[in-house]
Protein backbone atom coordinates (compact mmCIF):
# COMPACT_ATOMS: atom_id res chain seq x y z
CA UNK A 1 0.00 0.00 0.00
CA UNK A 2 1.90 3.56 -1.01
CA UNK A 3 1.87 6.27 1.75
CA UNK A 4 -0.28 9.12 1.09
CA UNK A 5 2.15 12.87 2.03
CA UNK A 6 0.65 16.04 1.67
CA UNK A 7 2.47 19.12 2.89
CA UNK A 8 0.38 22.46 3.34
CA UNK A 9 3.08 24.86 3.19
CA UNK A 10 3.29 28.22 2.65
CA UNK A 11 6.61 28.93 0.68
CA UNK A 12 8.61 31.89 2.46
CA UNK A 13 8.13 30.01 5.84
CA UNK A 14 11.56 28.92 6.87
CA UNK A 15 9.56 26.52 8.83
CA UNK A 16 8.18 24.56 5.93
CA UNK A 17 11.37 24.57 4.21
CA UNK A 18 12.84 22.27 7.03
CA UNK A 19 9.79 20.27 6.05
CA UNK A 20 10.91 19.97 2.65
CA UNK A 21 14.72 19.38 2.86
CA UNK A 22 14.06 16.44 5.31
CA UNK A 23 11.09 14.75 2.42
CA UNK A 24 13.47 15.73 0.03
CA UNK A 25 16.56 14.14 1.33
CA UNK A 26 14.46 10.58 2.09
CA UNK A 27 13.29 10.26 -1.22
CA UNK A 28 9.62 10.68 -0.38
CA UNK A 29 7.08 11.41 -3.02
CA UNK A 30 4.62 13.89 -1.58
CA UNK A 31 1.80 16.64 -2.83
CA UNK A 32 2.65 20.10 -1.82
CA UNK A 33 -0.22 22.66 -1.17
CA UNK A 34 0.51 26.17 -0.97
CA UNK A 35 -1.56 28.00 1.87
CA UNK A 36 -2.71 31.39 1.74
CA UNK A 37 -1.95 32.61 5.38
CA UNK A 38 -4.69 35.50 4.89
CA UNK A 39 -7.36 33.19 3.51
CA UNK A 40 -6.51 29.62 5.65
CA UNK A 41 -8.12 26.63 3.79
CA UNK A 42 -10.70 24.88 5.27
CA UNK A 43 -8.30 21.65 5.57
CA UNK A 44 -5.08 23.45 7.39
CA UNK A 45 -7.96 24.77 9.88
CA UNK A 46 -9.09 21.19 10.56
CA UNK A 47 -5.86 19.15 10.20
CA UNK A 48 -4.34 21.88 12.92
CA UNK A 49 -7.27 23.34 14.42
CA UNK A 50 -4.69 24.30 17.44
CA UNK A 51 -2.27 26.65 16.24
CA UNK A 52 -3.97 27.18 12.84
CA UNK A 53 -0.37 27.02 10.96
CA UNK A 54 1.67 25.86 8.72
CA UNK A 55 3.85 23.30 8.11
CA UNK A 56 1.57 20.68 8.63
CA UNK A 57 2.71 17.14 7.40
CA UNK A 58 -0.51 14.94 6.79
CA UNK A 59 1.10 11.29 6.55
CA UNK A 60 -1.96 8.81 5.37
CA UNK A 61 -4.99 11.24 6.84
CA UNK A 62 -3.17 11.95 9.98
CA UNK A 63 -1.54 15.35 10.81
CA UNK A 64 1.49 16.34 12.42
CA UNK A 65 2.09 19.67 13.39
CA UNK A 66 5.41 21.61 14.24
CA UNK A 67 8.44 21.69 12.30
CA UNK A 68 10.78 20.10 14.32
CA UNK A 69 7.95 17.09 15.61
CA UNK A 70 7.60 16.72 12.22
CA UNK A 71 11.34 15.78 11.12
CA UNK A 72 11.48 13.84 14.40
CA UNK A 73 8.37 11.96 12.79
CA UNK A 74 9.83 11.81 8.96
CA UNK A 75 13.48 10.81 10.57
CA UNK A 76 11.55 7.76 13.19
CA UNK A 77 9.02 6.60 10.16
CA UNK A 78 11.35 6.87 7.13
CA UNK A 79 14.50 5.23 8.30
CA UNK A 80 16.52 3.74 5.26
CA UNK A 81 18.23 6.45 4.30
CA UNK A 82 19.43 9.46 5.46
CA UNK A 83 19.22 9.81 9.23
CA UNK A 84 18.27 13.33 10.76
CA UNK A 85 19.08 12.75 13.96
CA UNK A 86 22.12 10.67 15.59
CA UNK A 87 21.46 7.26 16.95
CA UNK A 88 23.27 7.86 20.35
CA UNK A 89 21.42 9.61 23.14
CA UNK A 90 23.75 12.19 24.10
CA UNK A 91 24.67 12.98 20.26
CA UNK A 92 20.50 13.13 19.72
CA UNK A 93 20.77 15.21 22.95
CA UNK A 94 23.38 17.79 21.56
CA UNK A 95 21.75 17.72 18.45
CA UNK A 96 18.01 18.73 19.71
CA UNK A 97 19.71 20.91 21.91
CA UNK A 98 20.99 23.48 18.98
CA UNK A 99 17.39 22.27 17.18
CA UNK A 100 15.67 24.32 20.40
CA UNK A 101 17.92 26.96 20.42
CA UNK A 102 17.40 27.85 16.67
CA UNK A 103 13.84 27.68 17.35
CA UNK A 104 13.67 29.63 20.60
CA UNK A 105 16.05 32.88 18.83
CA UNK A 106 16.08 33.50 14.96
CA UNK A 107 12.84 33.34 13.49
CA UNK A 108 11.55 36.26 16.67
CA UNK A 109 14.76 37.98 16.20
CA UNK A 110 15.00 38.37 12.77
CA UNK A 111 11.33 39.55 12.54
CA UNK A 112 12.43 42.40 14.90
CA UNK A 113 15.39 43.25 12.53
CA UNK A 114 13.41 43.26 9.38
CA UNK A 115 10.36 44.89 10.87
CA UNK A 116 12.17 47.78 11.22
CA UNK A 117 10.51 49.35 14.63
CA UNK A 118 12.47 51.34 17.54
CA UNK A 119 14.00 48.05 18.78
CA UNK A 120 15.86 47.10 15.63
CA UNK A 121 19.52 47.70 16.70
CA UNK A 122 18.61 45.80 19.54
CA UNK A 123 17.56 42.89 17.48
CA UNK A 124 20.53 43.12 15.11
CA UNK A 125 22.72 42.78 17.81
CA UNK A 126 20.87 39.87 19.12
CA UNK A 127 20.77 38.14 15.95
CA UNK A 128 24.68 38.05 15.18
CA UNK A 129 25.61 37.19 18.67
CA UNK A 130 23.19 33.95 17.76
CA UNK A 131 25.00 33.67 14.70
CA UNK A 132 28.19 33.98 15.84
CA UNK A 133 27.21 31.44 18.96
CA UNK A 134 25.96 28.89 16.39
CA UNK A 135 29.06 29.76 14.24
CA UNK A 136 30.95 28.96 17.11
CA UNK A 137 29.06 25.04 17.46
CA UNK A 138 29.80 24.49 13.74
CA UNK A 139 33.64 24.99 14.14
CA UNK A 140 35.89 23.33 11.59
CA UNK A 141 33.16 20.62 11.04
CA UNK A 142 31.79 20.40 7.25
CA UNK A 143 28.02 20.67 8.81
CA UNK A 144 26.31 20.75 11.78
CA UNK A 145 25.69 17.49 11.45
CA UNK A 146 29.44 15.83 11.00
CA UNK A 147 29.72 14.96 7.28
CA UNK A 148 26.38 15.28 6.32
CA UNK A 149 23.49 17.11 6.94
CA UNK A 150 21.74 16.67 10.27
CA UNK A 151 18.19 17.96 11.87
CA UNK A 152 20.32 21.33 13.00
CA UNK A 153 21.55 22.08 9.36
CA UNK A 154 17.88 21.48 8.14
CA UNK A 155 16.28 23.55 11.09
CA UNK A 156 18.72 26.46 10.15
CA UNK A 157 20.02 26.42 6.87
CA UNK A 158 16.05 27.87 6.11
CA UNK A 159 16.57 30.99 8.07
CA UNK A 160 19.94 32.02 5.43
CA UNK A 161 17.52 32.64 2.50
CA UNK A 162 15.92 35.50 4.25
CA UNK A 163 19.75 36.92 5.51
CA UNK A 164 19.34 39.36 2.54
CA UNK A 165 16.48 40.74 4.14
CA UNK A 166 17.64 40.83 7.18
CA UNK A 167 20.71 42.54 5.98
CA UNK A 168 18.99 45.11 3.69
CA UNK A 169 16.24 46.11 6.34
CA UNK A 170 18.75 46.58 8.55
CA UNK A 171 21.88 47.76 6.74
CA UNK A 172 24.32 45.70 7.90
CA UNK A 173 26.28 42.75 6.69
CA UNK A 174 25.71 38.84 8.62
CA UNK A 175 28.54 37.94 6.19
CA UNK A 176 31.36 40.48 8.11
CA UNK A 177 30.35 38.96 11.18
CA UNK A 178 29.44 35.33 10.44
CA UNK A 179 31.78 34.59 7.21
CA UNK A 180 31.66 30.70 8.51
CA UNK A 181 28.64 30.23 8.93
CA UNK A 182 27.71 31.92 5.46
CA UNK A 183 30.35 29.60 3.74
CA UNK A 184 28.02 26.57 5.70
CA UNK A 185 25.03 27.59 3.85
CA UNK A 186 26.20 27.81 0.52
CA UNK A 187 28.24 24.58 0.73
CA UNK A 188 24.67 23.47 1.87
CA UNK A 189 22.66 24.32 -1.58
CA UNK A 190 25.87 23.12 -3.12
CA UNK A 191 25.97 19.84 -2.08
CA UNK A 192 22.36 18.90 -1.18
CA UNK A 193 19.94 19.13 -3.69
CA UNK A 194 17.06 18.94 -1.61
CA UNK A 195 18.59 22.10 0.54
CA UNK A 196 18.65 23.83 -3.17
CA UNK A 197 15.45 22.96 -4.19
CA UNK A 198 13.73 23.77 -0.69
CA UNK A 199 15.34 27.70 -0.77
CA UNK A 200 13.12 30.35 -2.25
CA UNK A 201 15.59 33.10 -3.89
CA UNK A 202 16.76 35.49 -1.25
CA UNK A 203 15.87 38.09 -3.33
CA UNK A 204 12.06 36.25 -3.89
CA UNK A 205 11.87 36.39 0.03
CA UNK A 206 13.19 40.18 -0.30
CA UNK A 207 9.99 41.12 -2.16
CA UNK A 208 7.51 39.29 -0.10
CA UNK A 209 8.85 40.94 2.93
CA UNK A 210 8.47 44.24 1.05
CA UNK A 211 5.00 43.52 0.43
CA UNK A 212 4.62 42.16 3.52
CA UNK A 213 5.43 45.34 5.50
CA UNK A 214 3.35 47.11 3.06
CA UNK A 215 0.59 45.03 4.15
CA UNK A 216 1.35 45.77 7.57
CA UNK A 217 1.80 49.49 7.31
CA UNK A 218 5.56 49.56 8.12
CA UNK A 219 6.85 51.33 5.11
CA UNK B 1 29.60 -0.85 35.57
CA UNK B 2 29.26 2.69 37.50
CA UNK B 3 26.74 5.24 36.29
CA UNK B 4 27.51 9.36 37.98
CA UNK B 5 24.25 10.95 37.65
CA UNK B 6 23.82 14.49 38.63
CA UNK B 7 21.20 17.15 38.69
CA UNK B 8 21.97 20.65 39.41
CA UNK B 9 18.33 22.56 40.03
CA UNK B 10 16.66 24.20 42.28
CA UNK B 11 14.50 23.21 44.49
CA UNK B 12 11.67 25.45 43.97
CA UNK B 13 11.85 25.35 39.34
CA UNK B 14 8.82 23.63 37.92
CA UNK B 15 11.72 22.86 35.07
CA UNK B 16 13.98 21.39 37.53
CA UNK B 17 11.33 19.17 39.11
CA UNK B 18 10.30 17.66 35.34
CA UNK B 19 14.05 16.24 35.55
CA UNK B 20 14.08 14.69 39.08
CA UNK B 21 10.85 13.36 38.28
CA UNK B 22 11.45 11.96 34.70
CA UNK B 23 15.01 9.83 36.93
CA UNK B 24 12.86 9.12 40.00
CA UNK B 25 10.28 7.03 37.11
CA UNK B 26 13.20 5.31 35.90
CA UNK B 27 13.96 4.40 39.45
CA UNK B 28 17.96 6.64 38.55
CA UNK B 29 20.18 7.05 41.70
CA UNK B 30 21.53 10.71 40.99
CA UNK B 31 23.15 13.37 43.59
CA UNK B 32 21.20 16.58 43.22
CA UNK B 33 22.67 19.90 43.40
CA UNK B 34 21.11 22.49 44.66
CA UNK B 35 21.89 25.66 42.70
CA UNK B 36 21.63 29.52 43.92
CA UNK B 37 20.30 30.55 41.32
CA UNK B 38 18.78 33.81 42.74
CA UNK B 39 22.05 34.61 44.24
CA UNK B 40 25.58 33.20 43.13
CA UNK B 41 25.43 30.63 40.88
CA UNK B 42 27.90 28.00 40.72
CA UNK B 43 31.04 27.49 38.19
CA UNK B 44 30.12 24.14 37.37
CA UNK B 45 26.61 25.49 36.26
CA UNK B 46 28.38 27.91 34.15
CA UNK B 47 30.70 25.59 32.85
CA UNK B 48 27.89 22.91 32.04
CA UNK B 49 25.38 25.41 30.49
CA UNK B 50 26.92 28.54 28.98
CA UNK B 51 24.88 29.17 26.45
CA UNK B 52 21.53 29.96 28.77
CA UNK B 53 23.29 29.22 32.15
CA UNK B 54 20.04 27.95 33.69
CA UNK B 55 19.19 24.92 35.48
CA UNK B 56 18.29 21.93 35.61
CA UNK B 57 21.24 20.49 33.97
CA UNK B 58 21.94 16.69 33.32
CA UNK B 59 25.50 15.55 33.85
CA UNK B 60 25.50 11.45 32.97
CA UNK B 61 29.19 10.49 33.20
CA UNK B 62 30.52 13.67 33.50
CA UNK B 63 28.63 15.05 30.37
CA UNK B 64 26.34 17.68 30.19
CA UNK B 65 22.63 17.58 28.86
CA UNK B 66 20.52 21.32 29.65
CA UNK B 67 16.83 21.82 28.51
CA UNK B 68 14.44 20.23 30.39
CA UNK B 69 12.63 18.36 27.22
CA UNK B 70 15.72 17.67 25.80
CA UNK B 71 16.99 15.94 29.33
CA UNK B 72 13.50 14.23 29.53
CA UNK B 73 14.20 12.97 25.68
CA UNK B 74 17.23 11.65 26.57
CA UNK B 75 16.35 10.11 30.04
CA UNK B 76 13.78 8.46 27.65
CA UNK B 77 16.09 7.32 25.24
CA UNK B 78 19.18 6.19 27.80
CA UNK B 79 16.96 4.01 30.35
CA UNK B 80 14.78 2.33 28.42
CA UNK B 81 12.61 0.35 31.06
CA UNK B 82 9.45 1.73 32.39
CA UNK B 83 8.95 4.16 29.02
CA UNK B 84 6.96 7.61 28.87
CA UNK B 85 6.76 7.78 25.85
CA UNK B 86 4.28 6.23 23.06
CA UNK B 87 6.54 3.45 20.86
CA UNK B 88 4.00 4.29 17.43
CA UNK B 89 5.68 7.32 15.79
CA UNK B 90 2.80 8.96 15.70
CA UNK B 91 1.31 8.63 19.05
CA UNK B 92 4.88 9.69 19.96
CA UNK B 93 4.28 13.34 17.88
CA UNK B 94 0.69 14.38 19.22
CA UNK B 95 2.95 13.67 22.67
CA UNK B 96 5.35 16.05 21.85
CA UNK B 97 3.14 18.44 20.04
CA UNK B 98 1.51 18.52 23.67
CA UNK B 99 4.07 18.82 24.97
CA UNK B 100 5.55 21.84 23.33
CA UNK B 101 1.95 23.41 23.78
CA UNK B 102 2.38 23.10 27.20
CA UNK B 103 5.93 24.35 27.69
CA UNK B 104 5.10 27.23 24.99
CA UNK B 105 1.32 28.39 25.56
CA UNK B 106 -0.34 26.68 28.79
CA UNK B 107 2.41 27.10 31.52
CA UNK B 108 3.61 30.71 29.84
CA UNK B 109 0.28 32.21 29.91
CA UNK B 110 -1.11 30.90 33.26
CA UNK B 111 2.37 31.96 34.83
CA UNK B 112 1.75 35.90 33.52
CA UNK B 113 -1.85 35.21 34.83
CA UNK B 114 -1.23 34.58 38.55
CA UNK B 115 1.69 37.50 38.62
CA UNK B 116 0.32 40.13 35.99
CA UNK B 117 -1.63 43.63 37.06
CA UNK B 118 -5.02 44.14 37.79
CA UNK B 119 -5.62 45.92 34.75
CA UNK B 120 -4.03 43.05 32.60
CA UNK B 121 -5.32 40.54 34.15
CA UNK B 122 -8.47 39.85 32.29
CA UNK B 123 -6.92 39.52 29.21
CA UNK B 124 -4.29 37.16 30.00
CA UNK B 125 -6.55 35.09 32.35
CA UNK B 126 -8.80 34.68 29.23
CA UNK B 127 -6.48 33.98 26.84
CA UNK B 128 -4.89 30.46 30.23
CA UNK B 129 -8.52 29.75 30.24
CA UNK B 130 -8.52 28.93 26.71
CA UNK B 131 -5.28 27.41 26.66
CA UNK B 132 -6.48 25.07 29.74
CA UNK B 133 -9.71 24.01 27.47
CA UNK B 134 -7.70 23.13 24.98
CA UNK B 135 -4.99 21.05 27.15
CA UNK B 136 -8.28 19.30 29.30
CA UNK B 137 -9.13 17.99 25.85
CA UNK B 138 -5.90 16.01 25.23
CA UNK B 139 -7.05 14.33 28.43
CA UNK B 140 -9.87 12.55 26.42
CA UNK B 141 -11.57 10.68 29.06
CA UNK B 142 -7.78 9.04 30.70
CA UNK B 143 -6.99 9.32 33.96
CA UNK B 144 -3.21 10.45 32.73
CA UNK B 145 -2.41 12.25 29.91
CA UNK B 146 -0.21 8.84 28.89
CA UNK B 147 -3.37 6.86 29.72
CA UNK B 148 -3.27 4.65 32.72
CA UNK B 149 0.26 5.88 34.32
CA UNK B 150 2.32 9.03 33.82
CA UNK B 151 3.56 9.79 30.51
CA UNK B 152 5.74 12.49 29.15
CA UNK B 153 2.98 14.63 28.76
CA UNK B 154 2.16 14.74 32.68
CA UNK B 155 5.41 14.92 33.61
CA UNK B 156 5.58 18.37 32.00
CA UNK B 157 2.24 19.34 32.80
CA UNK B 158 3.18 19.39 36.56
CA UNK B 159 4.52 22.95 35.95
CA UNK B 160 0.48 23.17 35.44
CA UNK B 161 -0.93 20.87 37.90
CA UNK B 162 0.87 21.56 41.00
CA UNK B 163 3.16 25.09 40.54
CA UNK B 164 0.52 26.78 39.06
CA UNK B 165 -2.02 26.04 41.84
CA UNK B 166 0.19 27.30 44.05
CA UNK B 167 0.73 30.55 42.77
CA UNK B 168 -3.14 30.94 42.60
CA UNK B 169 -3.83 30.23 45.66
CA UNK B 170 -1.50 33.19 46.99
CA UNK B 171 -2.97 35.47 44.58
CA UNK B 172 -6.45 34.75 44.86
CA UNK B 173 -7.54 34.05 42.18
CA UNK B 174 -9.01 30.69 40.58
CA UNK B 175 -8.22 29.09 37.23
CA UNK B 176 -7.79 25.81 37.25
CA UNK B 177 -11.12 25.26 39.39
CA UNK B 178 -12.85 22.29 39.59
CA UNK B 179 -15.70 23.86 37.90
CA UNK B 180 -14.66 24.94 35.35
CA UNK B 181 -12.31 22.34 34.44
CA UNK B 182 -13.61 19.17 36.16
CA UNK B 183 -11.21 16.27 33.99
CA UNK B 184 -7.82 18.54 34.29
CA UNK B 185 -9.18 19.18 37.57
CA UNK B 186 -9.56 15.95 38.59
CA UNK B 187 -5.89 15.01 36.80
CA UNK B 188 -4.04 17.50 38.92
CA UNK B 189 -5.45 15.67 42.19
CA UNK B 190 -4.54 12.04 40.90
CA UNK B 191 -0.88 13.57 39.71
CA UNK B 192 -0.20 15.06 42.94
CA UNK B 193 -1.30 11.83 44.49
CA UNK B 194 0.83 9.61 43.15
CA UNK B 195 3.60 8.79 45.66
CA UNK B 196 6.43 8.80 43.35
CA UNK B 197 5.08 12.58 42.76
CA UNK B 198 4.00 13.33 46.60
CA UNK B 199 7.74 12.66 47.40
CA UNK B 200 9.49 14.39 45.13
CA UNK B 201 7.27 17.70 44.97
CA UNK B 202 8.60 20.72 46.60
CA UNK B 203 6.39 20.87 49.84
CA UNK B 204 3.64 23.51 49.14
CA UNK B 205 4.15 25.38 52.94
CA UNK B 206 7.76 25.81 51.91
CA UNK B 207 6.80 26.66 48.17
CA UNK B 208 4.04 29.21 48.58
CA UNK B 209 5.94 31.80 51.25
CA UNK B 210 8.69 31.20 48.61
CA UNK B 211 6.73 32.27 45.43
CA UNK B 212 4.88 34.99 47.54
CA UNK B 213 8.34 36.51 48.52
CA UNK B 214 9.25 36.34 44.37
CA UNK B 215 6.07 38.34 43.27
CA UNK B 216 6.38 40.89 46.73
CA UNK B 217 9.91 41.42 45.51
CA UNK B 218 8.47 41.95 41.50
CA UNK B 219 5.55 43.85 42.59
CA UNK B 220 8.48 46.13 44.74
CA UNK B 221 10.75 46.13 41.33
CA UNK B 222 7.79 47.04 39.41
CA UNK B 223 6.08 49.68 41.32
CA UNK B 224 9.70 51.46 41.57
CA UNK B 225 10.49 51.68 37.48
Amino acid sequence: MEDEVVLLDFWPSSFAMRVKIALGEKGIKYKCKQEDLFNKSTLLLEMNPIHKKIPVLIHNGKPISESLIILQYIDQVWNHKSPLLPSDPYQRSQALFWADYIDKKIYSIGRRVWMGKEDQEEAKEELMQCLKTLERELGDKLYFGGQNIGVVDVALVPFTTWFYSYETCGNFSIEAGCPKLVAWAKRCKENYRSVSEALPHPLQIYEYVMELKKRLGLV
Amino acid sequence: MGEEVKLFGYWASPYSYRAELALKLKGVSYEYINEDIFGNKSDLLLKYNPVHKKVPVLLHNGKPIVESLVILEYIEETWKHNPYLPQDPYDKATARFWIKFIDEKCFPTLWLAAWSAENEREKVTNEACEYLKTLESALNGKKFFGGETIGMVDIVASSVGYFIRVTQEIMGINLLSADKFPQLFQWSEDFANCSIVKESLPPRDKLLPFVKGLIAKYQQDNAKA
